[in-house]
């Protein structure tokens, strides 16, 4: 009961015109921003970051458009794996797998309305789902200290390096890259500079969003140069769109356990909705009683990813909200926003500002019916966004960034550094280490390092106090499996690639 | 010898932070009571990178496919000019070197001069449009001494 009247003032919040508005244009943008490829959820939210701050949105109006743009661009995504064979974003990968087989034979409009569908129904469970869970959460987050928060870290990195990357040396590194950066600046406990160099530029740090701009918009540059930008030309005939009635109630089972499975992968810290996407299709597939069509456009294969990556992505905002440990790249660029807007995450945030939590959830429930709205009776105007060629779209992203970033410091030397991160993110890409370790490294490291010496001040130096709760072993006991588990079950989980043809 | 780019890219995280210890050895202690101190975290980090990079050295991945010199000109080019865009937005506005920066990038990305110059003219125009006038940002469009924008 006291859900639903938090709930109603949340409704009441995100009912104000100006909220609402937001939420439907960030819509908009996101399902466009998820169509397109090259550019996802990640990084369409981190090059609106800037320009999002600069507008002098209040923290409320600002988490409401881009959590907007993040459900969007989930939606979005599936428009060109369907259509074109090529994911709008790395969660969409797994719905090529069927959907464009589907499209294929003709039923292109069925695979987009389908998957639409699916993805409301992750997406909304799952945000009613968070609703239930988030509050709970907080308050056992209250009962954690600094070695629980610690050990806490520790699992988001090995996950995150264990389950969701190929090599896990080459996830430490990352991870060691972001934290290393997080350093330079003035140390907290003491005040004195820490590998600034005698640089003045250094003394504030490297900003997050420079980073997280290099690394996954100016990066996509280099990407299309290499691959001459391939023009994507629409295979397939989009005919009049009607309501599959029928795989839809085949399918509604589907969905509903794609949900419960893409929720749970994408609370876990570290996973996030690409593993969500992935462990729906793959369960969905062990579970079926005729598994040939798996592959050739089954409708099954298209619901279950699809509400599977949504699902995650809803699932993967617990963690970032109660306990300030994001569970996805994405999330990882929401905290950012959060910390942009002088919000810390964490159990408090529900109980000092239940209004930036409450109408958070209620927009994004109202999000999510637009975006139904959008995305099927209104998905032929979004599917005329993919003629945009690489071209013309990769130039514009980078001049988005640019003035993002040059309207946030208004220094050049930003803007160098934002550069060096995207030929850094090149480099990477091409030798399969991963950038979100490095970005959540830099959004974590100086908070891992605080509770790890809060930790040691309250001890008086006793290293086993970080191992002295039974909340702390067991994260510590998660993190040992959860990067070591990849390294037995690798023959299991392969990860399949898009067909190609 | 085979597998060279992940030996390199390990030997060089090594150097990284091998540099990055040493230089965490001269930051200053503070005067409060701290069993841990300022120094001890970064020696972690550089510590984990180096063991993770010794066991990339032993078992390194499958080469990469790099693209050829010729597309390795076209990124540094690439670079080249967004290292001058970043320059001259200041002291040139926004619009010219946004038309030069797009256009040229367009052009590397598909090699169609005509396009190309359109894509540089309309993004330019375009987004100058929405910042300054859609999102009020504080852009100039030309340089500040024609006084115009």
């Amino acid at each position: 009961m006291e859900t639903l009247s938090l709930l109603a003032d949340g409704f009441e919040i995100a009912l104000t015109p100006g909220n609402l508005m937001l939420a439907m244009a960030g819509c908009v943008l996101g399902t466009i921003i998820g169509a397109l490829p090259g550019l996802g959820p990640s990084n369409g939210v981190a090059i609106l970051i800037p320009l999002a701050f600069s507008l002098g949105l209040d923290a409320t109006a600002a988490l409401v458009l881009m959590t907007a743009v993040y459900y969007g661009a989930m939606y979005g995504g599936r428009i060109s794996s369907i259509l074109l064979n090529i994911p709008g974003d790395e969660p969409a990968l797994m719905t090529t797998l069927d959907g464009y087989p589907m499209a294929r034979q003709g039923r292109a409009g069925d695979a987009l309305v389908l998957s639409g569908v699916a993805s409301f129904v992750g997406a909304f469970l799952a945000t009613l789902g968070l609703m239930m869970l988030a509050p709970w959460l907080a308050r056992i987050a209250f009962k954690f200290g600094p070695a629980e928060y610690f050990a806490l870290y520790i699992l988001a990195f090995s996950t995150l390096g264990g389950i969701a990357s190929g090599n896990q040396a080459k996830a430490l590194i990352a991870t060691c890259i972001g934290l290393g950066i997080a350093m330079i600046g003035l140390d907290n406990a003491t005040g004195m500079p820490r590998f600034t160099f005698g640089s003045m530029h250094m003394m504030d740090g490297i900003d997050f969003l420079v980073a997280i701009v290099g690394l996954f918009a100016v990066a996509e540059v280099f990407v299309f140069i290499e691959s001459h930008g391939r023009e994507s030309a629409l295979g397939v005939k989009l005919g009049r769109i009607r309501i599959p009635w029928r795989d839809i109630r085949a399918t509604f089972t589907t969905m509903l356990r794609a949900t419960g499975i893409g929720f749970i992968a994408g609370i876990l810290p570290g996973a996030g909705a690409s593993l969500g996407s992935f462990l729906a299709y793959m369960g969905e597939k062990a579970v079926a009683k005729d598994k040939s069509r798996f592959g050739k456009g089954d409708p099954r294969g298209i619901a279950a990813p699809e509400a599977g990556n949504n699902a995650a992505a809803g699932g993967a905002l617990v963690p970032m909200l109660t306990l300030g440990v994001p569970g996805s790249g994405t999330t990882a660029v929401l905290l950012a926003l959060l910390m942009t807007l002088n919000i810390t995450p964490g159990p408090t945030l529900f109980t000092d500002r239940p209004d930036v939590v409450w109408g958070l959830i209620a927009s994004l429930l109202i999000a999510n019916i637009v975006l139904l709205v959008l995305n099927v009776p209104l998905v032929k105007l979004f599917v005329k966004i993919l003629m945009v060629p690489p071209s013309v779209l990769l130039p514009g992203v980078t001049m988005i960034s640019f003035v993002g970033i040059y309207s946030l410091s208004g220094s050049s030397f930003d803007l160098l550094m934002m550069i060096g991160f995207g030929v850094m993110g090149y480099f990477f890409r091409k030798l399969d280490v991963p950038t979100v370790p490095i970005i959540l490294g830099i959004l974590l490291g100086n908070n891992m390092e605080d509770s790890l010496r809060r930790a040691m001040v309250i001890s008086g130096g006793d290293w086993t106090y970080l191992f002295s709760s039974p909340i702390a072993i067991g994260l510590w006991i998660a993190a040992v499996l959860g990067f070591m588990a990849p390294m037995f079950l690798r023959g299991v989980l392969k990860r399949p690639q898009a067909i190609t043809d | 010898m085979s597998r060279m780019s992940d030996r390199l890219f390990a030997l060089a995280v090594i150097v990284v932070a091998l540099g990055y210890i040493l230089s965490a050895t001269t930051i200053q202690s503070g005067f409060m009571p701290d069993p841990v101190g300022p120094k001890l975290f970064p020696y972690m980090i550089g510590g984990a990178a180096i063991i993770a990079a010794i066991t990339i050295l032993i078992r390194p991945d499958e080469e990469p496919d790099w693209p050829g010199a010729a597309t390795f000109g076209r990124i540094a080019l690439a670079v080249i000019v967004l290292v001058g865009y970043a320059y001259a937005l200041k002291p040139l506005g926004f619009l010219i070197p946004t038309a030069i920066a797009a256009g040229l990038l367009s052009y590397q990305i598909h090699p169609n001069a005509r396009r190309a110059a359109l894509t540089g003219l309309g993004l330019s125009i375009g987004l100058f449009v929405i910042f300054r006038f859609g999102l009020g940002l504080g852009l100039f469009g030309f340089p500040r001494g024609w006084g115009i924008f």
